[in-house]
This record gives C-alpha cells, structure tokens and sequence, in this order.
C-alpha cells in the first residue's frame, strides 16, 4: 500500500541582516519601513503560506570592534511589526522570534497572548536562546547567564510562559450584565513559579487567547537544540536540505518525540531554504551564480574568511589565495553579536576542508567563500523546484520549508505566482486556507490537547 | 481621549449597548479609534499595567465584579494603526520592570507602522502585585501620598527617577540612528555610514545601556513622551522628560496651582524654553440634558454599589457645559484635555458627536487635521539630533 501523500508546508522569512539579502539590487527596497513588511506578507498570505516569520538580533552586529556595515543593519521590533500586519492579512501565521534571556516570561506571554488575540489566533514563537555579554550591554542584567545555561533559562522560561498562557482555561469570563458578574472564577489567571530561574506569582493578565498557547518554533540545529525541539516545539527550523542528510535529521529529530509522549505529526521540520527561478534549469544556474556573486563582494569575502578564521585578514586579497596559517583558536574575537560564529565548531577542521578544495579547483578566497558558504538551496525552473521541493518532503527529509527571498520585498512574487500553483496541481499544497488559525495551518494541536506544562 | 476597556466607570461594561464581549478582539479597538479619528481628535492613549485591573478610587469594585484582563497596549496600538491614517497613538509602556531598550524599539515601530503617529505614555509601578509577577526586586515602602506632597528622596521617588533614566534611554536610542545612517553605496559596498551610527553609552544607578538602537531613527525623529502627575514627585518627572504631561485639577483654582507646579519643575530641569503642553484629564458623563447626564451616573453608581471615585475631576453634564469648562479651564493654562469616557460608547459619542461639535462652534477645535504627525497636532516641530554633528 502506497503511503498517503502529505502535504507541503511553506513560510516567508523577511529577508535578514546578513549577505543572503542583496540590498543593492536595482529592485530592493526598506527594510524599515511598514510597507515592505505588508508586501511581503501579502504576498505570502496570497499564495496560502502557513506562516510569515521575523528574526531578531538585539545588537548591532561588529567585527574588528566596528559596526558591521556590509550587510543590511537595522529592524524594527518584532511584536509591534507582527500585530501591524495582523490589520492587513487574515489568515497569515504571523512568527516572531524573542529571546529568553533578556526577557522575563510575565512580559512576553502576555504580549504573545495579546498578539494571537489581535490576530484572531495566528501568533507563533521561535525560542531563542542567547547568552553572550555583547548582547547583554544593551539591557539591565548584563551577561549575567553563563553560556552553559542557556538553554536550562530557555526550558524553564517556556515552561513558565505556558503556565501563564494556561493560567486562564477560557470559561472564566460571564460578563452577565445582570448579576454584575464579570468573572466567574475569582481566581482566573493565578499562578505560581519559583525555581532557580524565576520567583513569580500572581495573576495573569490576559485571558485565554483563541490558540491558547502560541505555535513555539525552534531553530537550534544541536543535539540540545534538537531535544528541546522534541519537548516543546511545534515546528523547528532547522535541517538539511539533501535527500539523505534530511531523512537523517527527520528521522532523528521525530524520533525523539516519543519519550515526551508526542506522536510525530506533532512537530513540522521546516528547514532554511533559499531559491533560484528562471525559464530553463540552465538559466536559473547562471542566475544563481550572479546572485552568488552580488552575495559574497570581496570585502564580504575577507569578511566570512574573518569569522572563521578569528583573525583580523584585512590585508589579505579577496582574489588571492588563503592565508597560509591557522584559524586562531578560543575565544571569538574577531565578529561579534552573531550566531553563526558559534556554529564554527571545529575551525581548524573546516579550515582544512577549504584549503583542500581551493587547492584542488585553484580558487580564490571570493571563489572559495562563494562556493562554502550559503549556497542556495533549490536553483531551476519553476517545475524543477516544485518537483524538488515535493520530492524532498514525500521522502521524509522535511515537511516544508522556511523560504528567504534575497531581495525585499518583492522577492517571493516569483516563487509564489509559478512555483506554488505548481505544487497546488500536484495536490500537495493547499489552494485555501482550510482553518483560521495557525495551528489549524500546521496540523499541530494544542489547545485542548495534553497538557504538557503539567508534566 | 483616554481609552479603557468600555469607560472608566467600573459598572460600564454592563450597560446595554457595551461591547463588553469584544474587549479582547482587534475590531473594538479600531471603531473606537476611527471614531475618535472621525472627530479629528488629535491622539488616544491607551491604559496598561503589568496586572490585573485595580483601581484604588474604587476599591468597593475591585475584583470579579469589574472587568479583569486587558491586551497590551502597545501592540493594540500597532494593531490600529495601518487602519487609521491621522489620529495619534499613545500607548502605556510600564517603565519599572521592562526593558528600556525593547519599549524604545518597539516605540520606534509603531512610528514606522503608523507613519509618524507614535507616543507614548510611560507609568511607574509601585504596586506589590506588578512587582511580584517579574520578581526581581524589592519595592522598599511605597507611599503614594508622601510622593506627592514632596519630591524628598523615598523609595517611590527613587522609581520615579528611575523612570527619567529610562525616558532618556528612550530618546538616546530614538537618536542613535542619524537620519541618513543609511547610505546604500554600491560603490564601497556599505549600506550603512558607520560614522552616524552612535554608542549611547548610558550608564545610571538602575542600568546601563550600550546602544546604538536595533531600530533606525524613527520618522517623528522623537515620538511624543507623556505621563500623568499628581502632585510633586510625578509633575517633576513629567516636568524632565515629557512633551505632555496630564495633570488632574479639581476645580478652576487647582488648573493654577497644578500648572505652576509642573512650570517651576520644567524651569528647574532647565527645559524653560522647551514645549510642554499641561494637558487636563478630566472623566466625563454626558447627557442631553445635565439630570439626564446626572442620572446615568447615578444608575452606574447603583449597580456598581458605590458612588464613583477618581483621581481626575468628574465632570456630569451636557456637552455644551463641557465646553464652557473646558474653554475656562484652557484660558488658566492648560494646553488641551485628555477626556476619559466614564462608558463606551454614550460618552465617546458624547464627546465626538457632542463635544466637538459645540468647540467647533466656539472656533475652538479643528475642523481637519492640520499635519501628518502627532509631533504636528501638538505644534512639536521634528527634533534635531542630539548626536549629529
């Protein structure tokens, strides 16, 4: 017997503060003002996205102890972003990511229960977790939470979140005009947490909203991130984007689930995923390699090499060769208030990868850090892609994708007028939203379901 | 205009025509701002705390016989604002247990999201049930009526200071940004100018904060920054750091004494020649007639069980009489008023359909907006830079 065919799920990430968004590209516009958020989540909203998702970053990023200038700087909060777009699309899951350390949970559960009722029940969350002393200058604690903690705030924090969101059941309310009854339980929203984390009691103030809890999101791609993901998390972002890699971390990360007594439809795995369209496959190549090249600019180039190799490499030629010493090991030094110098696990090891391949294709440093770093995922016509992007998901190794334009705002036009009614044909995508809200979107339950912040 | 919940009287949400079951839905909240708009009302704020509602004038009715529960204001506010087009929006943002530097970004954004329409009301929380929902803190004894007789260091005072460092935080960020930071050169591959991108570099006895801002500057440059005083230690904080400050006169006599307490504050900051506009709140019970204002007063008063209190002066009567007290109060010194509807929707309509129709009358409201910003309704020109060279 045939497996039943599953069905694909899509969301937009608003193009970010890092090389994959090409600012200088004759068609790119604000990435401040309102009207480049409304276009791109109408857009999405129009081609039936399950979601349109903000990152965050709450320091200006620097490297060599200057603000970093190359890339896109400046974005707006998220929050406030999130409800405005709540006025001028319907059906939209509408994501924002919000740090737990620098953070308490009283404030984000009542703007998360806030927004899903502005939003008539389309809020998610995407967790993060951060850690570092740069960041914490901008806030009142500081650095104060040492890096192995992390994700033990992270835990305890959504935990706490959810027994706020939980603290109200959703019949509290009678507003009998007669009696002069508002609340029929006196007690609605009364909650209690003290562990090591957080010493809070009192009452909630926000009553149930309509999805209950927000959809939570994760995008940690570690073993702790993955687990945390298989406890909480109703979609995470991360994964790879390769037939076979993507079975593996699918079956890994599903695999995890049962120990917290969830079946595996109950996390979507939504890897990153960028794309490339033209007319003929061999078109969409030569489109891809220019993309590439307006991505990765010389100055660019010495500036990623920096990051791995924790070195100031100024002097060095974009057109040259690499430097012939070592990444400088320990503490990073070099760029600051980014995540991905922490994804640099094994310098040296990558370090040796890249020579043996610059060595082997005679490649420059712009050539090399072209071909390393950020390529795009899904490059071809708009049948290629859909095909692609089917396949992958039928095979197990995702159940959709998170997609990031390369140009705002207007860059998922394309993908959205060709390659979706393709996957619509197919039967794999939806031709309307079925339910209002973004649990209904995903297929992930929770309002009613097992209480998980009772366990 | 002062927005809470369906009026301010604590028996509001059981009149008849209260849409008290939509409190918590997005639409309730644009008809009334539209409505206000409609008007050419020139901003609304709406009320916030981090707890449930309470209200120490009315302690009879605290509790499960008034509404409890709100949705934050700020995002309320971004949430009605690509849905209006002129009117301002003043949420409340408490300044005792947030982060300064999230309420400057997210204040920044309702700028950008309402196109130059943002402020924002910042409030103290000195009360124990806020504080111990966030638990990091001990409040020390509050007491509200020694703060107001004497600006003299107490615990109290000591967040109300707290709460100028947290305003200046606000508006060093909103500067952090210069307004052509962003310079897009292909030529040199640099989107921004680094050189006008600025370290604010605060540092207090509550916090520090590095900076620059996440945010760019946003458009009003500086969003309106407003608070309400009473008496001493409140007038001196809005008298530091506001654009507006809402003061609560009882009687004609008070408009004096009020308005010079917040002048001999602003003259002591050193922001003599800065604008401060001295705004009135005043609750308002309108009627036809002033008996028929008087009883729908007296009808809520009923069912709430007790004769309604305020820190504001309670004005019950036609909105031709407002008027007049108004214009009398406006001549003593007050710049404008925030009127708090005792219910919504009579006393809303009261106050567009009535009210503003007999100001008009007198040549003294607008009959159309006359700018595009809140900055431009309160006569506020657009700031330079602090950082700019």
């Amino acid at each position: 017997m045939s497996k039943p065919v599953k069905q694909v799920h899509l969301a937009a990430h608003f193009p970010g503060v890092n090389n994959t968004t090409v600012w200088s590209d004759p068609r790119a516009g604000s990435h401040i003002e309102f009207s480049s958020f409304v276009k791109l989540a109408q857009t999405a909203e129009r081609a039936k996205f399950d979601l349109f998702f903000l990152a965050e970053g709450l320091r200006l990023r620097e490297q060599g102890g200057l603000i970093y200038d190359l890339d896109v700087v400046g974005r707006p909060d998220t929050f406030t972003v999130l409800a405005g777009l709540a006025a001028v699309t319907e059906r939209l899951g509408l994501a924002g990511t919000i740090n737990s350390t620098f953070n308490e949970p009283f404030d984000v559960a009542r703007q998360f229960a806030s927004l899903d009722h502005l939003s008539a029940g389309r809020a998610a969350w995407n967790v993060v977790t951060s850690w570092d002393a740069f960041t914490g200058e901008n806030f009142r604690r500081g650095g104060f939470l040492p890096q192995d903690q992390r994700y033990a705030r992270a835990k305890t924090f959504l935990k706490t979140a959810w027994e706020l969101f939980d603290s109200w059941r959703g019949d509290e309310i009678a507003a009998d005009r007669e009696s002069g009854v508002y609340l029929r339980d006196d007690n609605a929203g009364a909650f209690a947490h003290h562990d090591e984390h957080f010493d809070i009691e009192g009452r909630f103030s926000v009553p149930r909203s309509p999805q209950g809890r927000p959809v939570i999101l994760q995008a940690g791609d570690s073993d702790e991130g993955r687990e945390f993901a298989a406890e909480a998390a109703d979609a995470i972002f991360a994964g790879q984007r390769t037939l076979e890699a993507g079975q593996e971390f699918y079956r890994d990360v599903k695999g995890r689930l049962a120990k917290y007594g969830r079946t595996p439809e109950q996390l979507v795995i939504l890897p990153a995923a960028t794309f490339v369209l033209a007319d003929t496959d061999a078109d969409a190549q030569e489109r891809a390699d220019v993309i590439r090249h307006q991505q990765v600019s010389g100055q660019t180039a010495i500036k990623l090499l920096e990051q791995l190799w924790n070195a100031d490499l100024s002097s060095f030629d974009p057109d040259g060769p690499l430097p012939d010493f070592d990444p400088v090991l320990g503490e990073h030094t070099v760029a600051r208030g980014r995540a991905s110098v922490r994804m640099h696990r094994d310098p040296l090891a990558i370090a040796r990868q890249w020579r043996e391949l610059a060595e082997e294709k005679n490649l420059s440093i712009r050539e090399l850090i072209i071909q390393v770093t950020g390529r795009q995922s899904f490059i071809g016509s708009p049948e290629t892609v859909a095909a692609r992007i089917n396949e992958l998901v039928q095979a197990d190794a995702a159940d959709g994708f998170i997609l990031a334009p390369h140009v705002t705002p207007g860059g998922l036009d394309e993908f959205a007028d060709k390659v979706v009614p393709l996957l619509q044909e197919r039967g794999v995508f939806r031709t309307e939203y079925e339910g209002t809200t973004l649990r209904e979107h995903l297929g992930v339950d929770g309002i009613d379901g097992v209480d998980r912040a009772a366990r | 205009m002062a927005l809470d919940g369906v009026g301010w009287h604590p028996a509001a949400w059981r009149e008849p025509e209260a849409r008290t079951d939509e409190l918590f839905s997005a639409g309730y909240w644009v008809d009334v701002v539209r409505q206000a708009e409609a008007a050419k009302l020139d901003f609304v704020t709406l009320e916030d705390s981090l707890a449930l509602q309470r209200d120490i004038y009315n302690p009879a009715t605290d509790g499960p016989r008034r509404v409890q529960g709100r949705l934050d204001a700020v995002l309320t506010a971004a949430r009605v604002a690509p849905l209006t087009s002129r009117i301002g929006l003043v949420p409340t943002a408490v300044v005792t247990h947030t982060e300064p530097f999230h309420v400057s970004k997210a204040i920044a954004t309702l700028d950008y999201v309402s196109t130059g329409r943002a402020g924002v009301r910042v409030r103290v929380a000195p009360f124990e049930d806020e504080n111990r929902h966030f638990g990091r803190r001990e409040l020390g004894a509050v007491d509200l009526a020694q703060a107001r007789e004497s600006t003299a260091a107490s615990p109290i005072a000591d967040l109300f200071d707290e709460a100028a460092d947290y305003v200046e935080v606000l508006r060093r960020l909103w500067d952090s940004w210069e307004d052509d930071a962003e310079i897009r050169d292909a030529a040199t591959g640099r989107f921004v100018d680094r050189d006008k991108l600025h370290y604010i570099d605060f540092e207090g006895r509550w916090f520090s904060v590095k900076g620059p801002s996440i945010t760019p500057r946003p458009p009003q440059g500086q969003p309106v920054v407003s608070s309400l005083a009473h008496g001493a230690t409140p007038s001196r904080l809005g008298a530091r750091v506001a654009d507006v400050v809402y003061v609560t006169p009882r009687d004609r006599a008070d408009v004096d004494t009020t308005v010079d307490l917040v002048r001999a504050e602003q003259e002591k900051a050193g922001r003599a020649q800065d604008t401060v506009h001295v705004f009135g709140d005043l609750v308002v019970f309108l009627g036809e007639t002033t008996q028929a204002a008087r009883d729908r007063k007296a009808r809520l008063d009923e069912r709430a069980g007790a004769e309604y209190g305020s820190d504001a002066h309670i004005f019950t009567g036609t909105p031709e009489d407002l008027a007049d007290l108004l214009l009398d109060w406006h001549a003593a010194g007050l710049s404008g008023f925030r009127l708090r509807p005792g219910a919504v929707p009579h006393d809303l309509t009261g106050i567009t359909d009535g009210l503003v129709p007999a100001l008009r009358g007198r040549g003294a409201f607008r009959t159309d907006y006359e700018a595009d910003t809140l900055r431009g309704l309160l006569g506020l020109a657009r700031p330079a830079n602090r950082y700019a060279a």
